[in-house]
């Protein structure tokens, strides 16, 4: 069962800010998910190969060449703060 | 008879014809949207200015005596988490409200040469997770077969707007059954191609495994032809495979001769309404009385399907959303102490519950300790659940069986209890996770009047067999001529 400090300890990895009430939410919902898939302790795995995808393709590599890309202007149409050239974010350094 | 209840295959005929004209079918459907949109709510946008310029053009060309496309002049709705440039593609989320992509899925360019008209983007629920469309953050879907219930979800929006014939046509993504689903509770034809068959460049990316963008039309004749679109190969998607891509629409007449359909009794057992029940196996007598040999399969895995999908897909999940950051595009909150705080409060802002529970679940399940146990460990009964369908698929061309459990559920009624939500899609989630194809083709009516879907699944590739399969049993029966009235 998910813990309100577990649910905490995950919000900060998932870069997701929480409220009070969202997070003992969280911690109901998402321990009656984990506790449905424990059905999964009764399949014996032993021998068998993880299938992270079913496509039967590998390593598709293309040509190394220089090709068109996207204009800078429509690339920076969508930033939430940009001048122009650079998307904007707030200072990381200290003193900088 | 009104233009926009004929089927795609008459719409086609009828330009060729000069029966009418690309404008005045465009029109008639654009009607239909102002006057049965405001109940059905199936639409984000609305591109009828547009819409009617491309018809206009398809009108010009075709008199001056131009080759066109094979679904010149037919319109065609997309959901709303596939990019099309310069027109809004909001995934239904706070997240993307406003976003404007710079460019065109590959579907959207392959719609295009085949001189298409885009008529708009519909509903889903916040970028394609959940099976009701009510995760929607943007607005309400209504099933046009009972206005107090869901359409079904993800791809609720295309499937409604299909239904209510808003549209010959509308285009859905299926990453656990979000084309099928639908599809079933809407009383239409949805299918979700093979992992591959279909590029996923410019879909809005939920989990990358198991995301396929597929067809919805009112008959399985119109999903044929809309599939022989969107179908092949695109070096942009590195999953995309290299293969011809057959004259689905061509074949889909031919009925298959010595066709096998397996059934899995395990999918009559606890859980499925009876009403659905009795529909499905009704509707693998019509293959028998057709001369098929029913075959009963066993898929002893695919009772795991719903645990390792919610953690295989929200695992995926957790990793492609940590793309949204608020520095590149998207929403970005006003008020943050620093960088980080500025991601992790333009993130609470943006993504409503159930996306934020997934994306939860997954680093959860993706995390330090916990990695082997969840996610690896549904990596390898994903891999059992696939080798079920290997197996099935050497005695049986077909695998027949309901789509959902139930018909549609009433708005609000799962809404609080996400575990009974994922369990509406337990037979439609392990197609997903072993790759293969399959169609929902409406196969009868509950007591209610609610449509009832019957799910076929065939081998990797195997589209052109499911598809004449599909047709085999809809030309024996008249459910899909039905039109909800409301």
């Amino acid at each position: 069962m998910l813990t309100r400090e577990d649910v905490e300890k995950v919000a900060g990895l998932a870069r997701l800010k929480l409220t009070e009430e969202e997070i003992s939410e969280m911690a109901d919902k998402l321990s009656q998910v984990i506790s449905y898939v424990t059905v999964l302790d009764e399949v014996d795995v032993s021998n068998v190969e993880p299938m992270a995808h079913v496509a039967d393709v590998a390593n598709i590599f293309r040509e190394d060449a220089v090709r068109e890309s996207l204009p800078r202007e429509a690339a920076l149409d969508n930033a939430p703060k940009s001048d122009g050239k650079y998307f904007l974010v707030p200072q990381i350094l200290e003193n900088a | 008879m009104s233009i926009s209840e004929l089927t795609t295959a008459e719409l086609q005929s009828g330009l060729q014809a000069g029966t009418f004209s690309a404008v005045e079918l465009t029109q008639s459907y654009l009607d239909a949207i102002s006057r049965r949109e405001e109940s059905v709510g199936a639409f984000l946008t609305v591109c009828g200015e547009s819409a009617l310029s491309q018809a206009a053009a398809v009108d010009a060309r075709r008199q001056s005596g131009e080759q066109l496309g094979t679904l010149a002049g037919i319109p065609v709705a997309l959901k709303d988490n596939i990019c099309t440039a310069g027109t809004k593609t909001t995934c239904a989320s706070r997240m993307l409200e406003n976003f404007v992509p710079p460019y065109d899925a590959h579907i959207v360019t392959r719609l295009k040469a085949a001189d298409a008209v885009l008529v708009g983007k519909t509903n889903l629920d916040e970028y394609a997770m959940g099976s009701s469309t009510e995760n929607s953050a943007l607005g309400k879907t209504r099933n046009p077969w009972d206005l107090q219930r869901t359409p079904g979800g993800s791809s609720g929006g295309s499937a409604a707007s299909v239904a209510a014939r808003l549209t010959p046509l509308s285009v859905g993504s299926d990453t656990g059954g979000s084309i099928r689903q639908p599809a079933s509770f809407c009383g239409v034809v949805g299918m979700k191609p093979t992992y591959g068959r279909v590029s996923r460049y410019g879909l809005v990316a939920f989990a990358s495994s198991l995301d396929q963008i597929g067809p919805f039309a009112t008959d399985v004749t119109g999903a044929a032809s809309l599939l022989e679109v969107l179908a092949g190969h695109d070096e942009r998607d590195s999953t995309s495979v290299n293969r011809p891509v057959p004259e689905y629409s061509r074949s889909v007449e031919q009925p298959l001769e010595g066709l096998r359909v397996g059934v899995v009794q395990e999918h009559f057992a606890e859980g499925i309404d009876e009403e659905v029940a009795s529909s499905i196996r009704a509707a693998i007598e019509v293959y028998r009385s057709l001369g098929a040999e029913i075959v009963d399969v066993a898929l002893p895995h695919s009772k795991y399907g719903v645990a390792v999908y919610y953690l295989i897909a929200s695992s995926e999940a957790s990793s492609n959303l940590a793309r949204y950051d608020g520095v590149h595009y998207g929403h970005r909150a006003s008020e943050f102490e620093n960088m980080v705080d500025m991601y992790a409060a333009s993130r609470a802002e943006g993504f409503g519950d159930e996306v934020k529970r997934r994306i939860m679940l997954g680093v959860y399940a993706l995390s330090e300790g916990y990695s082997d146990q969840y996610y690896l460990k549904a990596l390898k009964v994903r891999r059992l659940i696939r080798n079920d369908f290997d197996a099935a698929f050497k005695n049986v061309d077909v695998i027949a069986g309901p789509t959902c459990p139930t018909p549609a559920f009433k708005i609000g009624e799962l809404v609080d209890d996400p575990l009974q939500m994922y369990l509406a899609d337990v037979y439609t989630i392990s197609a997903n996770l072993a790759g293969i194809p399959g169609i929902s083709v409406p196969a009868g009516f509950s007591p209610a009047g609610l449509p009832i879907g019957l799910q076929l699944l065939a081998a990797p590739f195997e589209e052109e067999k499911l598809l004449r399969a599909a047709r085999m049993f809809e030309r024996e029966t008249d459910f899909h001529t039905k039109v909800p009235q409301f």
